[in-house]
């Protein structure tokens, strides 16, 4: 008896701790192995924790944003949970950008904040904000924690409702009192889940055998998958390729599905939308059966809504229930995870598919041959200046057969990226295309750098988004991250000024950045190394010694300066009204949108 | 050949809504946890959606649950989104759109009621009015003096803004409502 009462307490003596220890063997208890955060008066007793044990690497990042963007990019190139831990008030405000970029992204995040004592809450106290009220709309859930006891569950409950479901970000406030105070611990194990948050899973069996029927019947069909593929896991990416090899359906992909389906493979048509390839576009249009396999129809996907592939039946597989029929009415609705379902789906056609006459889609197919000869993706090149097509595709060339990952910014060299740089896998390729966040890239090619410390890490950025998180070499250099700075510089906001040009008569309202930094010496000034490009003839060496550099670089491409993202489907546009490159003459452009297209965009 | 097609954008696409807007009832049931209702209601506003009514308490303190009902105005399409955002909320747990349920239990619409408090100041004549006008919409009077009565009533929100218009030439000084409480005849549950 005695015996047994003596184990208790040693067992319940063990689980007897403070709040900051509670938040360090919470995240251990959770597989985290790395945090970025930026300490601050409302954090110091988890700072104080940190600073005593080895299991969990901190990443000190310059700015809260960067720590939320490493997070998110540490989560997309792993498939794990992103941690990021910040203070109270102007800590928690900088990391509002990162947390709606991942809520739009549904990218897994937990964000940790500290908030000022919990008697001073709501006595406008110093460093003191409304975190879980600023934050609400833009986390999948928060909490304040309001007792110690509570704190343990709390974080538990957080790693799971970032990770299932559709992911997304989530919040902790812990205010500090509740950090010094002590607590009981209680693991994973033992903590009772919140019963009303459930995800479905599985697809609804019947659904899933109407879209079976339906695809056999097709004639002009098209798969069009997106971020989802790659949050549901590898088995989805096997199974959708699979299915494709089965079906010998042609398949595009939005931005954040990039890598899903190689694009190296046979059946792939390029990436879909505003900056899609031709037969990516035609092809959505004519079709007459429409599989969307885990993206939400965007509207830099959809163009004009009404013209929006007007013949095909639609069948649409989202985790998320409220994805469905949201922007576009769809035919098959199935709500389950993307890989639960291709699974099933890939079984039924296996069973089913005996019968099917093989050329049937030959007709297909012979249209998209068509169509991809209009060679959408052509630009004119130059022997004088470094065309910024040209400068992806020989960063391709020589980076393919390596270890690769690749993060952007926001704008031109984005579309430019997704349009040139083939992409053979999933989570490697990072880039913010929902809130579309410029100063995303550079941060987030750390977070993927802290992760894969071996592989090569590219981050290709434009001029102006570069500047937006650029204090991060700092964080670079202290880690001895080797991340890569590839910036197409233009001299210019491009996408802006394209714009601008599509829209506004030419008038280049503050799109030009007058007093550019000399990146080289910006490099060498943060401890890095700059190089400097401006030749084509030069720019495959010195991709070379960039690759070679064992330390952060920061590369200057000097690109022509007004080239302009192609094809486009302009303003007010339907997807078989594309803008191709040898079309685009200054004229065609000038009234390539109407008035009214204008007052839209 | 396109032109008369609504001018619309790639960017951002704006249709023009040609579905009509219906009223429905929803009854939300939540865990009643601090923020909640703001989660609700940030969502209304956040994402444009209207709210006519709004009420909200707890109905089974065991269980931690509150009961929020919610009187909103949108097309077919509307109402579908408002219904799986509400439920994606991760205190949420069930939803349950009042009115589509009366349809397909065969009733035209769920029960709705309301109450409401009505303070008249009056004297002389208007005071026997206002109590035969009040005993005719089966009002209460709850506190009284020389110079004022408190009435309350309760009916459907038709039945209340009938009275309140009828109290307003017999000196109606202030009025608060509830808001609806709506629920579905017959034996099944929520």
């Amino acid at each position: 008896m005695s015996g047994g009462n003596s184990e208790m307490d040693a067992a319940t003596k063990d689980n007897r701790m403070t709040g900051a220890e509670i938040v360090l063997r919470a995240l251990k208890d959770n597989g985290v192995e790395v945090i970025f955060g930026y300490p601050g008066g409302a954090v110091l007793p988890i700072y104080d924790e940190i600073h005593q044990q080895e299991d969990i690497k901190h990443i000190l990042v310059r700015h809260e944003q960067g720590a939320g963007h490493m997070a998110e990019g540490y989560a997309r190139s792993t498939g794990k949970v992103g941690v990021m831990l910040v203070t109270s008030g102007p800590g928690a405000t900088n990391a509002v950008t990162p947390l709606q970029d991942a809520l739009m992204d549904s990218i897994p995040l937990v964000c940790l904040s500290g908030q000022v004592p919990s008697s001073l809450i709501g006595s406008d106290a110093f460093q003191e904000c409304d975190t879980v009220g600023i934050t609400r709309p833009c986390t999948k859930h928060n909490w304040l924690v309001k007792d110690v006891n509570e704190l343990a569950a709390i974080i538990h409950e957080a790693f799971r409702i970032a990770k299932s479901g559709r992911p997304g970000p989530v919040l902790v406030d812990i205010p500090k009192d509740i950090q010094f105070a002590t607590g009981t611990y209680t693991p994973p194990s033992a903590v009772p889940i919140q019963t009303s948050y459930q995800p479905k899973v599985d697809g609804d069996i019947r659904r899933i055998e109407e879209a079976v029927a339906l695809m056999k019947t097709a004639r002009r069909p098209v798969i069009y998958s997106g971020g989802g593929v790659i949050n549901s896991g590898d088995a989805a990416t096997r199974l959708l390729r699979e299915l494709v090899s089965l079906t010998n359906f042609p398949i595009t992909s939005t931005l954040m599905g990039l890598g899903c389906y190689p694009a190296s493979g046979t059946n792939w048509l390029g990436m879909l939308g505003m900056h899609g390839t031709y037969e990516a576009n035609m092809a959505m249009h004519d079709a007459d059966v429409m599989i969307c396999i885990g993206a939400r129809f965007d509207d830099r996907i959809t163009g004009r809504l009404n013209a929006f592939s007007p013949n095909s039946k639609k069948i649409h597989i989202d985790i998320d229930p409220s994805s469905i029929n949201k922007i576009v009415r769809v035919d098959v609705p199935i709500a389950g995870d993307v890989g639960r379902v291709l699974e099933e789906m890939v079984r039924l056609w296996h069973a089913a598919s005996a019968d099917l006459d093989t050329a049937r889609l030959n007709d297909w197919w012979g249209d998209i041959a068509r169509w991809r000869g209009r060679r959408s993706l052509s630009y004119k090149p130059s022997d004088d200046v470094i065309m910024p097509q040209y400068a992806i595709q020989r960063l391709h060339a020589l980076t393919k057969d390596r270890d690769t990952y690749i993060t952007t910014e926001v704008g031109q060299h984005q579309m430019w990226a997704a349009q040139f740089y083939g992409f053979e896998a999933p989570n490697r390729w990072m880039t913010s295309g929902g809130l579309g966040t410029m100063g995303y890239g550079f941060p987030a090619a750390i977070g993927v750098q802290v992760a894969h410390p071996d592989s090569l890490v590219i981050d290709i950025a434009g001029d102006a988004s570069i500047q937006m998180c650029i204090q991060e070499m700092s964080c670079a250099v202290q880690y001895g991250l080797p991340v890569k700075i590839f910036i197409l510089n233009n001299q210019y906001m491009g996408m802006v000024r394209q714009w601008q040009q599509l829209l506004h008569g030419n008038r280049l309202s503050n799109s030009y950045t007058e007093a550019m930094p000399d990146f080289v010496k910006l490099a060498e000034a943060y401890g890095g190394v700059g190089i400097r490009c401006e030749k084509p003839g030069e720019l495959d060496d010195a991709i070379r010694r960039m690759i070679d550099s064992p330390a952060p670089v920061i590369f200057d491409c000097r690109v022509a300066n007004l080239a302009n993202c192609f094809p486009m489907i302009p303003s007010g546009k339907a997807h078989n009204e594309m803008l191709l490159p040898d079309e685009a003459t200054d004229e065609a452009v000038a009234t390539a949108i109407d008035a009214k297209g204008r007052q839209l965009v | 050949m396109n032109a008369h097609l609504q001018p619309t954008g790639s960017a951002y696409f704006i249709a023009k809504e040609t579905e009509i807007a219906e009223k429905h009832t929803l009854s939300v049931l939540v865990a009643n946890e601090p923020g909640v209702l703001a989660r609700v209601i940030g969502l209304f506003s956040g994402r444009g959606y209207n709210i006519e009514s709004l009420t909200v308490s707890e109905t089974e303190h065991e269980a931690h649950l509150s009961r929020i009902t919610i009187v909103t105005r949108g097309t077919p399409h509307v109402l579908e989104q408002i219904k799986s955002q509400l439920e994606r909320l991760v205190p949420v747990h069930r939803v349950v759109d009042l009115t589509v349920r009366a349809g397909s239990l065969g009733h035209d619409r769920p029960i709705e009621r309301e109450v409401a408090l009505v303070k008249v100041k009056g004297t002389g004549e208007n005071r026997a009015e206002t109590l035969r006008l009040a005993d005719a919409f089966h009002a209460k009077v709850v506190d009284a003096t020389v110079e004022h009565f408190i009435l309350e009533i309760t009916g459907k929100s038709s039945k209340i803004d009938q009275f309140v218009a009828v109290m307003k030439p017999l000196g109606l000084l202030e009025v608060c409502r509830t808001g609806i409480a709506a629920m579905n005849r017959g034996a099944q549950g929520m």
